[in-house]
C-alpha cells in the first residue's frame, strides 16, 4: 500500500475536524471527514489553536492506537473538538483518582491487570443468560407499554444499565435511584451544571457501594476488586469509568443499531432467516456505527507514522470512524452488509487502551438484536425515519430516542 | 503465507498481552485466557491445519501485538 506523501501537508490552512453527521445518512461519518480521508495522516487544527494530526486510515489508526511513544494522558493532550463541561478551561486536567483511561502504562498496566480477569471470553459469556432474562423483561414490559414506545427508554437504555448493576453489585433496591442519576448524566438535554450534579451522585453512590462491598463483599467485581490493593477512592473512580464505558456506548448501539437495521430490510431480513449471523451482524454494525469517536493521543517522542513524522508533544486524533470506512481494509466501506467479515475494525480501539468491555457488550448485542426482532416480527419505525432526533453534539453518536410501532398480538381470550 | 499447509509454530508475551480477549474470540481451539488476569494462554504452540488460518488472524488482531508467528522451515515459495 502506499499513499502520495510527496505533497507538502502543512501548505494548505488544516481543516477542523468534520463533527456534523446530521446531514445526509444519519450512519455514515460527515461528509467533511470523507473528504479527509484522502491522506491517512493530514494536518488538522484543533478548537484551542493547537495545529496537530488527524489520523483516518486503519493500519494509521492501529499503529498510532498500538505504539507506546503515543500517550493517553490527559494533560499532554489537545482536544480535537470543543468540550464545554471544560468551561473556559483552556488546559486538560490530569485524570481523577481511577480514571485509567487517561494514563500510560506502568499506571495504567496495574489497573488493566487487576480487571482483565474479570472480562474475559468465557466469563462473558458465562452472562449470557442474565442478559437474555434482562432482554426478555425489558421486551415484556414495551409489549405491555406499546404498541408504540420509545426503543432506547424501553429496551436500548435498559439492557446495558441492568448488566452493569449487575456487575458492579447495584441492589435491587438501589437500582432505581441509581438509574435516575446515570439517565440524566447522559441526558444531552439537560445542562451542564445539572449534569455536573448528576456525576457527583453518581460518584457519590459508588463511593457508598464500594464501602458497602468492602464491609460486606457479596458476589460481583466490586467486591473482588475489595481484595485488591486499589484504595477506595481508586476503586470509586474505577467503577465510574466502568459504568461510563459500559452504558452509553451499548446503550447507543443497541438504539442506533435498531435504526440501522430497520432502514435496510433485506439486512434485517437476513438476520431473522438465519440468527446464526448475530455474530457478525453485531460486528458489521460495530464497524458501520463507530459510535464511541475520535481517540486522541500525544506524541511523547517523535513518531513516523505511514511516512508522516508526527513530532513529540503533537496531538494526533484518531478517527475511528473514518479508519472503519477505509477502503484498502473494507472493500465499499459505505455499504451496510451483515454479510461481511468486518472482524478487525476499530470501534473499540485498538492496543494497551482497547475496551475492557468489548466481549461484554458483545454478548450484549449478540442476544439482544434478536430477542428483540424475534418478539415483534412487524417492528417498524413509529415516525419517518428523518424525524428519529440523533446525538449530534454527544461523546457517544446514537439516537435521542427511537419511537417504534408494531402490530399487537392478536387477542387470544373472549 | 496464509496457506493453511504451511506449518505454523507461535508464542506469545504475556507481559505485552492486555487481556483484551480477541485471540480467545477467534481462535478458542489455540488461544484461551487465564482466570487470575485474563492473559493469554497458548493451548496449541503448533495449531492443526484446520487451526491455522484462525491463528493467524487472531495474531493480526491483537491489540497488543503480543502473538508472534515464528518461521518454521525456510520455504521457497
Amino acid at each position: 500500500m502506499s499513499y502520495d506523501t510527496t505533497a507538502d501537508p502543512t501548505a494548505d490552512e488544516p481543516p477542523i475536524l468534520p463533527a456534523d453527521r446530521h446531514t445526509g445518512c444519519p450512519f455514515d461519518p460527515p461528509a467533511g471527514l470523507t473528504a479527509l480521508s484522502d491522506r491517512p495522516v493530514r494536518r488538522l487544527r484543533y478548537p484551542d489553536g493547537h495545529v496537530g494530526w488527524l489520523a483516518t486510515g486503519h493500519a494509521a489508526a492501529r499503529a498510532v492506537l498500538s505504539d507506546p511513544r503515543f500517550s493517553s494522558r490527559y494533560e499532554l493532550m489537545h482536544m480535537p473538538v470543543p468540550m464545554p463541561a471544560l468551561g473556559e478551561m483552556t488546559e486538560i486536567p490530569p485524570a481523577p483518582v481511577g480514571d485509567f483511561l487517561g494514563l500510560d502504562a506502568p499506571e495504567h498496566t496495574r489497573f488493566r491487570r487487576l480487571l482483565t480477569g474479570k472480562f474475559t471470553v468465557r466469563r462473558m459469556r458465562q452472562l449470557a443468560e442474565r442478559v437474555e432474562q434482562f432482554t426478555a423483561e425489558c421486551l415484556d414490559a414495551m409489549e405491555q407499554d406499546g404498541p408504540v414506545v420509545d426503543l432506547v427508554e424501553a429496551f436500548a437504555r435498559p439492557v446495558p444499565a441492568l448488566m452493569i448493576c449487575e456487575l458492579l453489585g447495584v441492589s435491587y433496591a438501589d437500582r432505581d435511584r441509581f438509574q435516575e442519576h446515570v439517565a440524566t448524566l447522559f441526558d444531552q438535554a439537560t445542562d451542564v451544571a445539572a449534569r455536573a450534579e448528576a456525576y457527583t451522585a453518581v460518584h457519590h453512590f459508588i463511593g457508598e457501594l464500594v464501602a458497602a462491598k468492602r464491609a460486606e463483599p457479596t458476589d460481583d467485581l466490586l467486591s473482588d476488586l475489595t481484595t485488591s490493593d486499589l484504595t477506595d477512592e481508586e476503586l470509586t473512580g474505577v467503577g465510574g469509568v466502568l459504568l461510563a464505558a459500559g452504558l452509553d456506548t451499548t446503550a447507543n448501539m443497541l438504539g442506533l443499531g435498531t435504526f440501522a437495521l430497520l432502514s435496510n430490510p433485506d439486512q434485517l431480513e437476513a438476520l431473522r432467516a438465519d440468527p446464526g449471523l448475530a455474530e457478525q451482524t453485531v460486528e458489521e454494525l460495530l464497524r458501520y456505527l463507530s459510535v464511541a469517536d475520535p481517540i486522541p493521543r500525544a506524541a511523547l517522542e517523535d513518531v513516523e507514522v505511514e511516512g508522516q513524522l508526527i513530532k513529540a508533544g503533537e496531538t494526533v486524533t484518531v478517527s475511528v470512524q473514518a479508519a472503519n470506512r477505509d477502503p484498502h481494509k473494507f472493500p465499499d466501506p459505505d455499504r451496510f452488509d451483515i454479510h461481511r467479515k468486518a472482524t478487525g475494525h476499530v470501534a473499540f480501539g485498538h492496543g494497551a487502551h482497547q475496551c475492557l468491555g468489548q466481549q461484554l457488550a458483545r454478548v450484549e448485542m449478540t442476544v439482544a438484536f434478536p430477542a428483540l426482532f424475534a418478539r415483534f416480527p412487524g417492528l417498524r419505525l413509529a415516525v419517518p425515519p428523518e424525524k428519529v432526533p440523533l446525538r449530534e453534539h454527544a461523546n457517544i453518536y446514537g439516537v435521542v430516542s427511537l419511537p417504534v410501532t408494531w402490530d399487537p398480538a392478536p387477542w387470544n381470550g373472549e | 503465507m496464509n496457506d493453511v499447509r504451511e506449518p505454523l509454530r507461535l508464542s506469545v508475551d504475556r507481559e505485552r498481552c492486555v487481556g483484551a480477549g480477541m485471540c480467545a474470540l477467534t481462535a478458542p481451539e489455540v488461544f484461551d485466557q487465564d482466570d487470575e488476569e485474563g492473559l493469554t494462554v497458548l493451548l496449541h504452540p503448533e495449531p492443526a491445519p484446520e487451526h491455522r488460518a484462525a491463528a493467524r488472524m487472531a495474531a493480526g488482531l491483537c491489540p497488543a501485538g503480543a502473538i508472534a508467528l515464528i518461521p518454521t522451515e525456510p520455504t521457497d515459495s
